[in-house]
């Protein structure tokens, strides 16, 4: 099998995370002069060294993102199906060895909490659960997609990662795109955070992008968690991922989050702080390193922050967010993954765009278009 | 006027509707732009309701649509998405989109050939788009296409006529109407392209993503009408050394 691992082996974290720190002045008018801009770019473009340069970046980032994608944000909405977790993440709500109640929805739930998600206007749906393969497993997603895909355009996935057969089965079924976050490329740290569970194995996770390419998935999300190491690294790691992926997956589309690590039950302090500046940054050096890749920003944001960043760079966004299972209308109260920041609703969010001189799309898909193929 | 299939236009101008800031401003471009051809995604409408918010703008009685299959892979997707488009939006009518590759949207052209010549035999009317490439006009001219959709440039790139060497090819020996697609960024490359004898121009972000997109649609309107009007006046060619007004030769037919 093709891997990005004997791509990521080729790295040493130290020496690329010193190579981003050690990027000057020069190095970042060099990125901006540049019109087909390389790793080494992106590297000046996370550096300290940027930060001077944030106003530029952000201004070309703006065209190139109204170049590419025009003056229409995305709009999408997590549903989360499941709690159970057998896995330990230091940093996650749903950790196995956070002793509270778990569910997983029945279909008559599940029926439920898309009514009301339908009620807000969205067509398009992200399926979250934590790692539970007893209860939660492909079969069970297979019964979700044929359950719900008569109500969505497109329905994305974040579940565990599974293996290539695992996805063949489910594409013909509705589904049409999976995120899976590395959480961090730093292997100590990874070890550290996922001490037990499937997840634990490093590199099943790092290769599930391969495997998602394989079975030949619409679209991918990737991601870090922000929080965990230094993140200027982390993305240049995501950054290198994305690269590859792209050379290899040439008929996959491809989307990166930024989330940020936020409070949760029985919490983790982050060992690294973003602040909004820098997040700013980043969003920025991906765009002028990307100018096709979907940037997405989720509820874990404050209101002052995601009414800004729209015209910086962001392509989707979800809005009106519950993270816990049953969040919308079945058990509001049951256990949530995190704290969401942007309590506004969808339609607020809406109006909060189009004020901006943007459009919600609600829907830009439509599963009829590859479900005959399949 | 052009005529494709059994339909005449006034306007030489097709536009798009992806990228703007809201419907009514789609709405408002469209109509100062004076097309009679509006492209629209199947994937960005709603298929089942009739009170779609991108077709509600689109209902004036000028406007014909033309739906696109853009989102589609392969022949197989491609002739499913227009068989949905006929039934949802009463149109034969159908541009027809295979990207695979969605990073630079480029088309593949082995897809689109056997998908045009599948849904010709179903009864579209297909304008495939497709990359600038002559030997494959006269391959889907051979299937029965109604018309050819060559690019410009990447789409959405604003770049321009980048192609214009081979779509001089094609255009001088098409026997349907060349409608150039993709990458036309600015008035200048309309009119440029209508210059060289190119039948229509379809034109999207250049006018969605402009400070004033209803300006830019009336700028593109009126380049063009200039460009196909000297196309029509033959302009004079280019050459590159001095026609002298006392010819060197002449001394070769005077009688001595």
């Amino acid at each position: 099998m093709k891997s990005f691992n004997k791509v990521f082996e080729s790295y040493n974290w130290d020496d690329t995370k010193a190579s981003i720190y050690d990027k000057t002045a020069a190095d970042v008018e060099r990125a901006l002069r540049s019109t087909q801009r390389s790793l080494e770019d992106f590297k000046a473009l996370i550096s300290p060294a940027a930060l001077p340069y944030l106003e530029d970046m952000a201004q070309m980032s703006q065209r190139l993102t109204l170049d590419r994608f025009g003056r229409v944000i995305q709009m999408y909405i997590p549903l989360y199906l499941s709690n159970e977790c057998n896995n330990i993440c230091t940093y996650c709500g749903f950790s196995y060895d956070n002793k509270v109640r778990r569910r997983t929805l029945n279909p008559m739930e599940i029926m439920q909490e898309v009514a009301v998600i339908k009620e807000m206007g969205y067509d398009h749906v992200l399926l979250v659960t934590g790692e539970a393969n007893q209860s939660v497993h492909t079969d069970y997603f297979k019964k979700v997609l044929d359950l719900i895909s008569p109500h969505f355009a497109h329905i994305a996935m974040e579940v565990q990662p599974l293996d290539v057969a695992d996805y063949e089965t489910l594409i013909p079924h509705g589904l049409n795109t999976v995120l899976v976050y590395q959480e961090t490329y730093h292997q100590d740290d990874y070890r550290k955070h996922h001490p037990k569970g499937k997840k634990s194995n490093f590199l099943y996770r790092l290769e599930t992008p391969d495997r998602l390419g394989q079975a030949g998935i619409h679209k991918m999300g990737l991601g870090v968690l922000i929080g965990l190491e230094d993140w200027r690294t982390d993305s240049f790691f995501t950054a290198l991922h994305l690269s590859y992926l792209e050379k290899q997956y040439w008929q996959s589309k491809f989307s990166i989050s930024f989330p940020r690590l936020r409070p949760f039950s029985g919490g983790l302090e982050p060992k690294v702080v973003m602040n909004d500046k820098e997040l700013v940054q980043l969003i920025c050096a991906y765009r002028l390193f990307n100018s096709e890749v979907e940037l997405s920003i989720s509820t874990r944001e404050t209101v002052t922050f995601r009414n800004q960043v729209i015209k910086l760079g962001i392509t989707a966004i979800s809005a009106g967010s519950k993270t816990n299972p049953g969040g919308y209308q079945v058990a509001p109260q049951s256990l949530e993954q995190f704290e969401i920041s942007d309590e506004r609703s969808a339609k607020e969010i809406a109006a909060m765009i189009r004020k901006q001189g943007y459009e919600p799309i609600w829907k830009d898909w439509d599963r009829s278009l590859i479900q005959k193929s399949c | 006027m052009l005529t494709i299939a059994d339909q005449t236009f006034s306007s030489r101008l097709f536009t798009g509707t992806g990228k703007f800031s809201s419907a009514k401003e789609m709405e408002s471009a469209l109509i100062a732009s004076a097309s009679e051809l509006v492209t629209v995604a199947l994937k960005r409408v709603d298929l089942k309701g009739k009170d779609d918010d991108i077709l509600q703008h689109l209902k004036h009685p000028h406007i014909n649509l033309l739906p696109n299959t853009s989102g589609v892979r392969n022949a197989k997707e491609a002739v499913f998405a227009a068989q949905l488009a006929r039934e949802a939006l009463e149109t034969n009518w159908i541009k027809l989109e295979i990207h695979p590759d969605p990073k630079y949207l480029m088309p593949d052209p082995i897809e689109t050939l056997n998908a045009t010549e599948e849904l010709v035999k179903l009864g579209f009317v297909v304008l495939p788009y497709i990359h600038a490439d002559p030997v494959l006009c006269k391959r889907l001219e051979d299937v029965g296409t109604a018309a050819v959709m060559p690019l410009g440039s990447p789409i959405g790139s604003n770049k321009g006529l980048r192609t214009i060497d081979f779509l001089e090819i094609i255009i001088s020996q098409s026997r349907v109407p060349v409608i150039i697609d993709a990458g036309i960024g600015a008035p200048s490359d309309a009119a440029k392209a209508m210059e060289i004898g190119a039948d229509a121009v379809l034109v999207n972000t250049a006018i969605a993503i402009a400070e004033n997109p209803t300006h830019m649609a009336i700028a593109f309107k009126m380049a063009v009408e200039a460009g196909r009007m000297a196309f029509e006046s033959k302009l004079g060619a280019q050459t590159h050394y001095a026609a002298a007004s006392s010819p060197l030769t002449a001394f070769l037919d005077e009688e001595f």
